[in-house]
């Protein structure tokens, strides 16, 4: 996994509820190799209209966003399948964290396991960033995990939660399944009971 | 001398189970769970590369259970009938990796495959107080045994594969009670719709949800199937029904149970799963049964649904402007007018099958509306049995023959048109009454038009070619 440690940049604003993981990466696409782009696939018929042209209107193909690395949603972002493939489109598409109000149970978790930060902040805070974003798409925030905070000046500045675990393995860019590893014995007691 | 007792803790049905399998705590306060039973299906592709990439083995293969569901053909039991080579290589995929770790596998040319939520149970491999995974989200569909169940993704998989365990925070539990007789022509499927509705997409997302109540204890298992399976719809990690003697009936002969002295022994550890009296739930709601009607989905998200007497909504009705936009992107991509009757609403496709409606009481009850009827002209029906047993069972008692007589496409289980990946998919702009979990855009194919609702009212939308109040056929 990558480090994170700080992330600064402006926010890709997508305010809807519900953005369900079959949107941010259609069915169709779940047979293709980890190897791939996923970024390639990430909103694909959001993105697209039906002739494969894209979609002016839709925020991820203006030029404002291009590089963006930071996603601004609403409440229960990524619900539906438990695909990790959605979260590896995001990743792909060169995004590092999302703010949201609320997720999807299992997307929140594959997020955590694949460096993308899912943060969640109050829905007046992440009310306020729309805001901000709608008023100067331009405005950047600075993501401080160590000090678990999201700050955009001069006017904002939440802090967020995040068990101790993810953090490190965030700070550190290492994952779980080492760790558990070394945990072979405590698992063989249990079994043994 | 009077000796006292210590007071034990009353804890819910949930609590029991969890406490059950910690195998350890971290200092941040996740829990290491110990895994009963892992099923797999043929999505596990990337899993498995996890697995070798680090070169590890799956640690316990005889608790793991593989079958292809996800990618199979409907027209045939030849992997060679799917077209496409990635998705072939998907289900091959699977059969190779169970074989290579030393994992049960339910294949295509064996009468035990099936969607594997569909079979679990039918192999008596759910059982209460387990704790069940898989990278699926309707896992929660094993919890009407009263086994916490919940659905995972491709990294949880491979950990545990590589493990046996999975690290998790304790979810919220919310208990939801219904109470009193169900109506005529209202089912399983209309009673967790109508949570949906009510609670929200995102009403249980922190939670593990128990149902209880009279109406619950009245469903049949197969029911119960339906209720529980849908929990992920309401955002709930998992959802679960207190065993009692209907689970342990179901379980009594089935393969994988336990046998002799070993069911006896499970027996006295089932009649333990069970919600204590005065134990505490962090959110109970309360419903009545008569107040819910057959329903039908209109728009984008399980929670857009409505009676079927009711109307499409008018966007300027809605409590919010996120909601408002979110109503008016819906019925544009869905294609209805505000104030259209839902009765109205012509349809091109029936899907009956999937995780949530695709067992034998479900074809019973869609093959009961469609008797000595056919299906409306222009409308393409479709029955996806969901497992090889109830294929052949249903052929057993002939609803086969109704179906086909009637005009419906009678097929080879799989999970087919819930979500397409096989290649079952509607067509661009076409509309589905669908038994399946998700009315989600595009999820039945790119420009898919999904509303979702019980095998008897998509079976009596097959007859008329609309949306149709079931009770009005029965």
């Amino acid at each position: 996994m990558e480090k994170f440690e700080t992330l600064r940049g402006v926010m890709l604003p997508l305010d809807k509820v519900n953005i369900d993981t079959d949107q941010i990466l259609p069915a169709r696409y779940l047979q293709k190799p980890r190897a791939n782009n996923f970024g390639d696939y990430l909103f694909k018929d959001v993105r697209h209209d039906d002739q494969g042209l894209l979609r002016p209107e839709f925020v991820l193909n203006q030029a404002t966003y291009v590089g963006v690395q930071i996603m601004l949603a609403n409440d229960n972002f990524g619900c539906g399948s438990s695909r990790e493939h959605a979260v590896w489109a995001i990743y792909d598409g060169g995004f590092r964290a999302v703010i949201a109000p609320s997720f999807g149970d299992i997307f929140f978790n594959n997020a955590l396991k694949n460096g993308l930060l899912p943060i969640r902040l109050a829905k007046s805070e992440v009310m306020s960033l729309f805001s901000l974003a709608q008023k100067n798409p331009e405005s950047q925030v600075v993501i401080d995990l160590a000090a678990q905070t999201v700050v955009a000046s001069p006017d904002f500045s939440a802090s967020f939660e995040i068990d101790q675990f993810s953090k490190q393995c965030f700070l550190e860019g290492i994952d779980e399944l080492g760790y558990t590893l070394s945990l072979l014995s405590q698992i063989e007691a249990f079994e043994k009971k | 001398m009077q000796q006292i007792q210590p007071t034990k803790q009353a804890l819910t049905l949930f609590e029991k189970i969890w406490n059950k399998h910690v195998v350890m705590e971290r200092d941040d306060g996740a829990s290491l769970l110990y895994v009963d039973r892992h099923l797999i299906q043929d999505g596990s592709a990337p899993a498995f590369e996890m697995l070798h990439q680090r070169q590890l083995k799956a640690r316990v293969p005889s608790r793991a259970f593989g079958t292809p569901d996800h990618y199979v053909p409907t027209i045939g039991r030849d992997l060679n009938a799917i077209q496409d080579p990635e998705k072939r290589a998907m289900a091959q995929a699977l059969e190779d990796d169970c074989e290579r770790h030393h994992i049960q596998y339910f294949g295509l040319q064996d009468s035990r495959q099936g969607i594997i939520h569909v079979i679990a149970p039918e192999q008596g491999l759910s059982q209460p107080g387990q704790l069940i995974v898989c990278g699926d989200s309707h896992t929660a569909t094993h919890g009407a045994f009263g086994a916490l169940a919940f659905g995972i993704g491709a990294s949880e998989v491979a950990h545990v594969l590589a493990t046996q365990t999975l690290w998790q925070r304790k979810p919220l539990t919310m208990r939801i009670n219904i109470e009193g007789p169900l109506g005529k022509g209202v089912t399983a499927k209309d009673i967790i719709l109508s949570i949906i509705g009510k609670i929200g997409a995102a009403g249980a997302v922190g939670y593990a949800i128990e149902y209880t109540g009279e109406t619950i204890r009245n469903l049949s298992m197969q029911e119960r199937m339906t209720v529980c399976n849908m929990s992920i719809e309401a955002g709930g990690r998992a959802g679960m029904i207190a065993p009692d003697e209907k689970t342990i009936e179901w379980l009594k002969d089935k393969p994988y149970a336990p046998k002799g002295v070993d069911w006896d022994a499970a027996l006295d550890q089932w009649r333990e799963m069970f919600s204590d009296s005065g134990s505490d739930y962090n959110q109970v709601v309360q419903m009545r049964a008569e107040e819910i009607s057959p329903m039908v989905t209109w728009g984008n998200s399980p929670e857009d649904v409505l009676p079927i007497d009711g109307i499409v909504p008018f966007p300027a009705d809605a409590p919010s402007a996120v909601k408002r936009q979110a109503i008016e992107n819906a019925e544009a991509y869905m294609g209805l007018t505000p104030g259209q009757k839902l009765t109205e609403i012509q349809i091109d496709h029936v899907f009956i099958g999937s995780c949530t409606n695709g067992r034998l009481e479900d074809l019973r009850s869609a093959a009961a509306v469609v008797k000595d009827r056919h299906v409306a002209e222009g409308v393409q029906a479709w029955v996806v049995p969901g497992s090889g047993w109830v294929k052949s069972q249903a052929e057993k008692e002939g609803l086969d023959q109704i179906f086909i007589s009637a005009g419906f496409q009678w097929r080879e289980p799989g999970c087919s048109m819930c979500l397409g990946t096989n290649g079952d998919q509607v067509q661009f702009g076409k509309r589905c009454a669908s038994t399946s979990n998700r009315n989600f855009v595009g999820r039945q194919g790119p420009g898919s038009r999904t509303h979702l609702m019980s095998p008897a009212m998509a079976a009596a939308a097959a007859v008329t070619g609309r949306l149709t109040d079931v009770r009005n056929l029965i």
